[in-house]
């Protein structure tokens, strides 16, 4: 982890001379990493550097805004999980190649831990915590559960996410479309079948 | 993953100026090594956390950089490096005119990987091979002195090229863009320069083994250019271990331009073969002037092949490679193949 850096994150702050910059920091082997981007800034009008301390970073998830400080390189996956407590979509592989981080970023399924949170500011964020109305499930949560399509569970809220939004841009998907469709997504127990089961069930059930 | 610097620049220009100062020399490989470019980020984060990469400053292009596929004035299109995968995958007009690439584009990595990969970042992710990407292997392409693949886990590494690296270049639209004869854009501080998508790839060399491109520590990649595809029939085929998650073993790309029933010229590229989109001229002479059957698709795929040099444990690719090429022309035929 970098140092915890204190300052107020203003505009000034990013465009602190190299002079000042040495005189405030006064940690050498932390400068001389950092004044190199300084110095590449003096050439750059117009695209400002922000961190690599925490910036002000807003989300939009499930409809609620979340103001949070955070460092350029935390992911949408970590600034859910960990700065805004909701834990529902969960870090397996955390390098894009399994999905159980899968949320939905305006109308499309990406894998949350292979995004930077800072990149997503002002897009819809959707995740498996934004399903149930009330103590009233999703549909597709439903019908995972009346098709038993979980075993360990761990990679339930991802695939829920993804069936989802497959559901809503194909709500008449055929099993081949489907199958397609999850094909980001892994289950280490293996029951696909009973996913691709649930996923038939809601096909062409509205929403209430 | 380090802690780095972030910049968002709104066009080329910042982007441009984002990437650092440009000496007399151009910014030394050292700046491409602080200084990196995100796209989709789907390469490169996995590599940050992974800390194959660890830049000091990342400079955001998908503002910068067009995302849109737009016609040219000759009837080709011009596909800006920000275009998602899977918008291209799912544009009609692309797949009218260049069948091949949006077929590509389709079976890129998974939905998810399609929906935040970029066409830019695609062509310019960095290699697969298993050493590269292990922190542990200090190898050629960064900055040690040996590839580990010859004397090592080599099953899916290059049978064309002799080293010294002996990587496969890791993109599926690579090889229909150099088959279609793209041209790319770059931008750099001295404006732009169109480079010919078979020209843009280099072999490894001891000089310029840590990249796998032409570009410049200072450029930036900004679009695609396909001409008019012209009279000619397409076939794309790709052989794969798993329908999803994962590159082709192998694959190629042919592109036939017709005279009737007769082949009048050829164009035949397979991908995961050679550190670069690696085009078989001999294939291409095969088929010039033949019609599209059996016996000519087998004699353009063993031309194809011709050359080959296998190591210890990927002497398979050679015969994979062959069906590869040979049912990317019965396909091109509309000849029914396994």
């Amino acid at each position: 982890m970098a140092p915890k850096d204190e300052r107020p994150d203003t505009p000034e702050r990013f465009t602190v001379s190299r002079r000042a910059f040495l005189k405030t920091t006064g940690i050498s082997s932390l400068a001389a990493t950092v004044v190199g981007v300084a110095d590449a800034d003096a050439q750059t009008p117009g695209a400002r550097a922000v961190g690599p301390g925490e910036v002000p970073v807003q989300l939009l998830v499930n409809g609620k805004r979340l103001d949070l400080k955070i460092e350029p390189r935390v992911t949408l996956l970590d600034a859910i999980r960990t700065r805004a407590d909701m834990t529902g979509n969960k870090r397996v592989c955390d390098r894009g190649t399994c999905g159980a981080c899968t949320m939905i970023v305006d109308g499309r399924t990406v894998y949350s831990c292979s995004t930077l949170a800072i990149e997503v500011q002002g897009k819809q964020i959707r995740t498996v915590e934004g399903l149930t109305r009330g103590a009233t499930l999703h549909p597709m949560q439903q019908a995972f559960c009346d098709a038993d399509g979980l075993m360990c569970g761990f990679c339930t809220p991802g695939f829920i996410m993804a069936s989802v939004a497959l559901f809503e841009k194909h709500p008449q998907a055929t099993v081949e479309q489907v199958k397609k469709g999850l094909d980001g997504n892994i289950c280490r127990c293996g029951t696909f079948t009973r996913i691709l089961e649930a996923n038939m069930k809601v096909r062409g059930v509205a929403r209430a | 993953m380090k802690a780095f610097a972030y910049v968002n620049p709104a066009n080329e220009k910042e982007a441009v100026g984002a990437l650092g100062p440009s000496g007399p020399q151009g910014p030394s490989s050292d700046v491409r090594d602080r200084v990196m470019l995100i796209a989709g980020g789907q390469d490169l984060l996995a590599r940050m956390k992974d800390y194959i990469a660890q830049p000091d400053r990342l400079v955001n292009v998908k503002n910068a950089l067009d995302a849109t596929i737009t016609a040219t004035p000759d009837g080709g299109l011009k596909i800006g490096a920000a275009v998602k995968i899977a918008d291209l995958a799912d544009h009609a007009r692309a797949a009218a005119l260049y069948p091949a690439l949006v077929h590509a584009a389709g079976g890129v990595g998974t939905p998810q990987i399609r929906n935040q990969g970029t066409v830019g970042g695609n062509i310019h992710q960095r290699p697969r091979c298993w050493y590269f990407r292990n922190e542990e292997f200090v190898c050629l392409k960064k900055g040690g002195n040996r590839c580990f693949a010859p004397a090592g886990e080599n099953q899916f590494h290059a049978i064309f090229g002799n080293g010294p690296s002996h990587i496969v270049h890791p993109s599926s639209l690579a090889v229909p863009a150099v088959a279609y004869g793209a041209k790319f854009r770059l931008v750099g501080p001295n404006g732009e320069r169109i480079v010919d998508a078979g020209e843009y790839f280099t072999m490894p060399t001891m000089q310029n083994v840590r990249g796998e491109n032409v570009l410049a520590a200072d450029e930036l990649f900004t679009h695609l250019i396909l001409p008019a595809p012209g009279n000619v029939k397409h076939g794309h085929y790709e052989v794969r271990y798993k329908a999803s998650h994962d590159w082709p073993i192998v694959f190629a790309t042919v592109i036939l331009a017709m005279n009737g029933n007769t082949i009048q010229s050829a164009r035949v590229v397979m991908g995961a073969v050679a550190p670069i989109p690696w085009r078989a001229v001999a294939a291409e002479k095969a088929l010039a002037g033949k019609p599209i059957d059996a016996a000519t698709a087998a004699a353009a795929a063993d031309a194809a092949l011709d050359g080959a040099k296998p190591m210890s444990r990927n002497g398979y690719k050679v015969q994979v490679a062959k069906t590869a090429v040979k049912r990317a022309i019965l396909q091109a035929g509309g000849i029914k193949t396994a």
